[in-house]
């Protein structure tokens, strides 16, 4: 994309890949031109749509400040939206009878009062919605928070093993939906392989999964389906898959400047890097005929992968970068 | 936390048929109240909090017994003694029962799992009032026991000069207080923020209002109907006129009912983080 990027104009249509997900398979969490503003002109979330399907794991991802959180809060009816909407199974969260038994919710593990314990904080929780005593250890079990830590208070827990009673919080209710901000935050590795299996399991048997991220990688492994988000935008969507596909091609030539203008000189939005690898949305095809043409000497010619998904994160959101893109 | 995080338990989402067939209800009042009674307990400072109000009961009592005058052992002192704690203590519940959720986020979750901000402040403020009469209750067994043991130590006959009526009218100034908290928790909806308030507004505020009405003819015509503090005076002292009771419902419509409706207002509108 580089200089002469649409990402340039002022407004940038979303990058829908593939077919629509809506059409193909059932939404539950459906998102609908939600916008946000603050007072002084401030948007966090502009004009906001998209779906997160049954059965499929929904990456929220985007640079810092993107509004991810600020759309999961509009979401569960914690913050009031400025216009649009945003319904699960049809139905706006504030009109589910007991929202804990259909949506489970992870927004910040660390908002719970420090003088209580975990355990405590669960049963508070199992009470509200009506549950079995039993659930509370269950879920105690499930996140391998033991006994003794349960019965801690929270203000003595580190940061994993809040985001541990989080999870289980929002698993108490036995939900089909999940909502999880930064769910792997704070957690160990082993902590992240095991969050990741818990909820790649509960997508495969029926359930819907939305979650946010900054970390590409870190979503990359898990999602199925992709919404990245930059200064409160929508910039690209569709299955992870799909996205791959059109991260484009990585071409590296013993002459890099030629090759970098003989691609521009053919019309090719580039991006060169410093290592003298060259990115384009064209296919490989195109640039070995425009390196033959101009009898370059290819070193490298692929297509761009998961690291292209992470050059297409990042271009995506350049503008809304603290720092631009490394190019 | 131990290092082997694998575990065999694996969440099921439910399916649909599961879902129709446990036709999940709305959550009833009742259950919300029953959450937020328990929160007013299931913490050090909260259940301290409550602790004070039979701690501070049990001292204000052995303190008459032991330092009145044989003939000061009349249950009127007794109520008075206890009383006095027990119109600092129950606003700070009044207070806390609103501020934390805030204070200490702990809101996120409330209003995720509840998402009627209404109903939950509804149900804090049921909560609170039940706490608010039943300290009440306790303070007056505490009393009764003081009154009759006190008076048999000093070998004299008990004297029970509080009436019923004069029983509920306390009660009714306590719960009043206690309100008042609650509104000001609603209102600025920081713990320490509120408190500072309640003080200012019940140990600051008196003496000026007090200083203006000795100076300002017309301050010392309003001040009844204006002054809440003032206005809720009669309830303790167990006679109420039907012109005090007008005062009452006066300065409680413009010092509490207003401002209450206002911070209902903001709550329920304010964003939640
Ligand atoms: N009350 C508010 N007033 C003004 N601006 C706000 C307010 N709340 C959020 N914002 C702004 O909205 C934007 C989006 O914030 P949000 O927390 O949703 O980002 P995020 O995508 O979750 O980022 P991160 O990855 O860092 O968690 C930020 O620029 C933030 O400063
Ligand atoms: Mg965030």
């Amino acid at each position: 994309m580089g200089s002469g990027s649409p990402q340039g104009q002022a407004r940038v249509a979303p990058r829908c890949v593939g077919r629509s997900i809506a059409a193909t398979m059932l939404s539950m969490i459906t998102v609908e031109s939600l916008t946000k503003t603050y007072g002084r002109g401030m948007t966090a979330v502009d004009d906001v749509s998209f779906t997160a399907a049954t059965g499929r794991v929904t990456g929220f991802l985007g640079p810092n400040g993107a509004g991810k959180s600020t759309t999961m809060r509009i979401m569960v009816g914690l913050t009031p939206a400025t216009s649009g909407t945003a319904t699960v199974d049809g139905r706006r969260f504030t009109d589910l009878p007991n929202p804990g038994r259909d949506v489970g919710v992870l927004l910040d593990a660390s908002a719970q009062h420090a003088g209580r314990t975990g355990r405590e904080i669960l049963t508070l929780a199992q009470r509200t919605m009506g549950l079995p005593r039993t659930r509370v250890q269950e879920m105690l079990d499930l996140v391998s928070l033991t006994e003794d830590e349960a019965d801690r208070r929270v203000r003595n827990y580190s940061l994993g093993m809040r985001q541990r009673l989080g999870i289980g919080a929002a698993l108490l209710g036995d939900p089909h939906v999940l909502i999880l901000d930064e769910p792997a935050n704070g957690l160990d590795p082993a902590g992240i392989r095991w969050m990741r299996d818990l909820l790649r399991g509960y997508a495969d048997r029926g359930g819907t999964v939305l979650l946010s991220s900054h970390l590409l990688h870190e979503i990359e492994v898990i999602a199925d389906d992709l919404v990245v988000i930059g200064k409160g935008r929508i910039v690209a969507r569709g299955t992870k898959a799909d996205l791959l596909a059109a991260a484009g091609t990585v071409v590296r030539a013993r002459d890099s400047v030629a090759l970098a203008a003989a691609m521009e000189g053919a019309g090719l939005k580039i991006t060169a890097h410093a290592d003298g690898s060259v990115h384009t949305d064209a296919s490989s095809d195109r640039v070995g005929e425009i390196a033959l043409a101009r009898g370059l000497v290819l070193t490298e010619l692929r297509a761009a992968d998961g690291a292209g998904l992470e050059e297409m994160f990042l271009e995506l959101t350049a503008d809304t970068q603290r720092e631009g893109v490394a190019a | 936390m131990s290092t082997t995080v694998l575990t065999t338990a694996r969440p099921e989402p439910a399916t649909s048929e599961e879902r129709s067939r446990r036709a999940v209800g709305r959550i009833p009042l009742s259950r919300i109240v029953g959450v937020e009674l328990r929160k007013m307990f299931d913490t050090r400072s909260g259940f301290w909090l409550m602790a004070s109000i039979v701690i501070t009961s049990v001292l204000a009592t052995a303190a008459i017994i032991v330092f009145a005058p044989d003939d000061q052992l009349t249950f009127d002192n007794f109520a008075a003694a206890i009383g006095a704690p027990m119109t600092v203590i129950l606003p700070m519940i009044g207070i806390l029962a609103v501020t934390s959720e805030w204070s200490q986020r702990s809101g996120l979750t409330t209003f995720t799992l509840v998402p009627h901000r209404g109903r939950v402040l509804g149900a804090k403020l049921l909560a609170a009032i039940t706490v608010g009469v039943v300290a009440m209750f306790i303070a007056l067994g505490v009393g009764t026991l003081g009154t009759l043991v006190g008076s048999a130590i000093a070998g004299v006959d008990p004297v029970w000069n509080v009436s019923a009526m004069h029983f509920t009218l306390i009660v009714l100034g306590s719960v009043l207080g206690m309100l008042f908290g609650f509104m000001l928790g609603l209102v600025i909806r920081n713990s320490a923020g509120a408190i500072v308030t309640y003080f200012v507004y019940t140990l600051v505020l008196p003496p000026l209002l007090g200083l203006l009405a000795a100076n300002q003819r017309w301050f010392a015509d309003l001040q009844p109907s204006v002054d809440y503090n003032f206005a809720q005076r009669p309830l303790f002292d167990g006679n109420v006129s039907s012109q005090q009771w007008q005062h009452l419902a006066v300065a409680g419509a413009l010092w509490f009912l207003l401002p209450m409706a206002v911070g209902l207002r903001i709550v329920r509108r304010a964003e939640v983080k």
